[in-house]
């Protein structure tokens, strides 16, 4: 078996190298953003927290920063909350065209995000709705709605399909039973959901740049400062965006794990 | 109030206007419709406006749609932006293949589990950065050719061409396409495979003709979602690989921003839309098509 031992080794030596592949670009933009050289290689100038200074001493990065903030919440709240009322709905209950409703929640994710970009761009302007902060959310919520509705959805999975006839049975109204049973069952999912729909807010770029107008996020002053020149701040704004959606997509998965076996009631 | 079954059919109870069942169904599809939907059918009717002195008309016309099937540069991005999503793909999947099979045999199912939860990351942590990061990595003056010039190598040039892209094209999918080959892999009778072992089939010939052909639908909608993804991205061929030619995304800003033309834009998205839904389709077929005995 001194084959297949070597195999699975080498195997396993790949899958490791494909690892180092996907996070060596965050990992170097990291290191960079410390480093005191204009055009950042290796070996390494000096340490320097430069970069940090500048950005934190230039108003548009903070003005962006607050744009960033606002729709990544709104986004957030918009999302889970349709995701859930939608996942409860797949849930609960059967109707004709239950299939195109399905399709209609979930397909924004896969459309390319340029097409989405300009669809919004001009359906924004024709209902005069285009260069608004709010216009950004509307587009990010219909985005991020379907990955709300799917963390919600395998969780409602876990639970007894009795629970909810049983609160019925006890008397408790619909409405009742969905205060008390369902969402706190679902909390842990609503809490998974709402950090991810704000990491997928906070890192779109292509409809925000379309549909801004004057009002930036934080990717689209990105994108700007990166097609004009080598900009080593942009490697300190990055490792402040890796910081940001890596604690909110590792606070998603840490609650979307949590399994709650028993329901409070 | 009381309810026996648990699961509501529309066909049993008649009351068609549930105002409870309304409040959890109704909002999602307001919004799509108006949001998704609207913006999308908007589109396709603006493909048939027309500019002039820098205002939009919502007229019916075919002038876009002449202009630009008559332009060889649409046609030679068209080519080109089908090509580099297909060769992205067949890369990617290639690639991914490997760690996906020992992630899916070769580790624990705690080591499965870590695994998943690093490649999830990425998948949702800005994109643009990252290709920002590989622009100063793959430079004439940057990482690996500082590497590279240890040994006695280089510098060899990868921004500004087809290898940038693709690595471009890489960071976004790779990640991805592991996580849902090994999800398909994952899921194969694992007794199949021992019993190809125990009949003294080699494991080259184990993984073509049982481990390949059972996970088949997985491993085309990885292929399909890396397609997708590579086809719409803008990032990398323009940062990555200098925009020469520029492909039909990279058309689409430079129509829309540059020269206001957004009917025109709208042409190349409804042909992007077209070409995608005719690939899913051909690709979705092919995942659920039975096999033929042989």
């Amino acid at each position: 078996m001194r084959s297949s031992s070597l195999l699975t080794g080498v195997l396993r030596g790949y899958t490791a190298l494909l690892f180092v592949f996907v996070f060596a670009p965050i990992a170097f933009s990291v290191i960079f953003s410390f480093n005191s050289a204009r055009f950042p290689t290796i070996p390494l100038e000096s340490f320097t927290l430069h970069w940090y200074e500048t950005i934190w001493a230039d108003p548009d990065v903070w003005q962006a920063l607050r744009n960033s903030v606002v729709v990544s919440l709104c986004t957030s709240v918009l999302a889970t909350a349709l995701g859930f009322a939608t996942a409860y709905t797949d849930y609960r209950y059967n109707f004709r065209f239950k299939s195109a409703y399905l399709a209609l929640v979930l397909l924004p994710p896969t459309i390319p995000l340029i097409i989405m970009a300009l669809a919004m761009l001009a359906w924004f302007s024709k209902i005069g709705a285009s260069g608004e902060l709010w216009s950004i959310i509307i587009a990010h919520t219909v985005l991020a709605a379907p990955f709300a509705m799917a963390i919600t959805r395998l969780r409602l999975n876990q639970m007894d399909k009795d629970l909810e006839s049983a609160a019925w049975n006890l008397g408790a109204s619909e409405w009742r039973a969905m205060r008390e049973v369902i969402i706190p069952f679902c909390k842990p999912a609503i809490i998974s959901a709402a950090f991810l729909t704000a990491a997928v807010s906070f890192d779109e770029f292509a409809i925000a740049w379309f549909v801004s107008g004057l009002n930036k996020t934080v990717p689209v002053l990105i994108l700007e400062i990166v097609q004009g020149n080598i900009d080593p701040q942009v490697n300190a704004i990055g490792t402040f965006v890796f910081l940001v959606s890596i604690t909110l997509v590792i606070a998603a998965q840490v609650f979307f794990s949590i399994r709650q076996s028993k329901v409070s009631l | 109030m009381a309810q026996v079954g648990h699961i509501d059919d529309g066909s049993l109870s008649p009351r068609r206007l549930d105002p409870y069942a309304l409040t959890w169904r109704l909002p999602i599809i307001a919004w799509q419709v108006l949001f998704f939907v609207g913006p999308l059918l908007f589109m396709v009717a603006m493909s048939f406006f027309l500019v002039k002195n820098y205002v939009m008309q919502e007229t019916f016309v075919f002038d876009n749609w002449a202009k630009m099937f008559s332009r060889n540069y649409f046609r030679d991005s068209y080519v080109y932006t089908l090509f580099l999503a297909t060769l992205s793909t067949f890369v990617v999947s290639v690639l991914a293949f490997p760690a996906s099979f020992a992630l899916a045999f070769k580790v624990s199912d705690s080591t499965w589990r870590w695994a998943l939860f690093l490649l999830i990351i990425p998948f949702f942590t800005s994109y643009l950065v990252r290709i920002f990061s590989w622009y100063v990595i793959l430079a004439e003056s940057g990482v690996i050719n500082a590497m590279l010039s240890i040994i006695g190598l280089g510098p060899y040039t990868m921004l500004n061409t087809m290898f940038g892209t693709i690595v471009g094209y890489m960071t976004l999918t790779l990640p991805l396409v592991v996580v849902l080959q090994t999800f398909s892999l994952a899921n194969i009778d694992r007794n199949l495979v021992q019993a190809a072992h125990n009949l003294g089939c080699s494991p080259w010939r184990t993984v073509y003709t049982v481990i390949v052909p059972l996970a088949k639908t997985g491993l085309i909608v990885a292929a399909l979602f890396c397609f997708i993804l590579s086809f719409g991205d803008f990032v990398s061929p323009y940062y990555l690989g200098g925009s020469k030619p520029p492909t039909l995304p990279i058309l689409i800003i430079d129509t829309t921003k540059s020269g206001q033309q957004w009917p025109r834009a709208a042409v190349v998205a409804v042909v992007m839309m077209a070409t995608l839904i005719t690939i899913a389709f051909a690709a979705i077929t092919l995942a659920y098509r039975k096999r033929t005995s042989r």
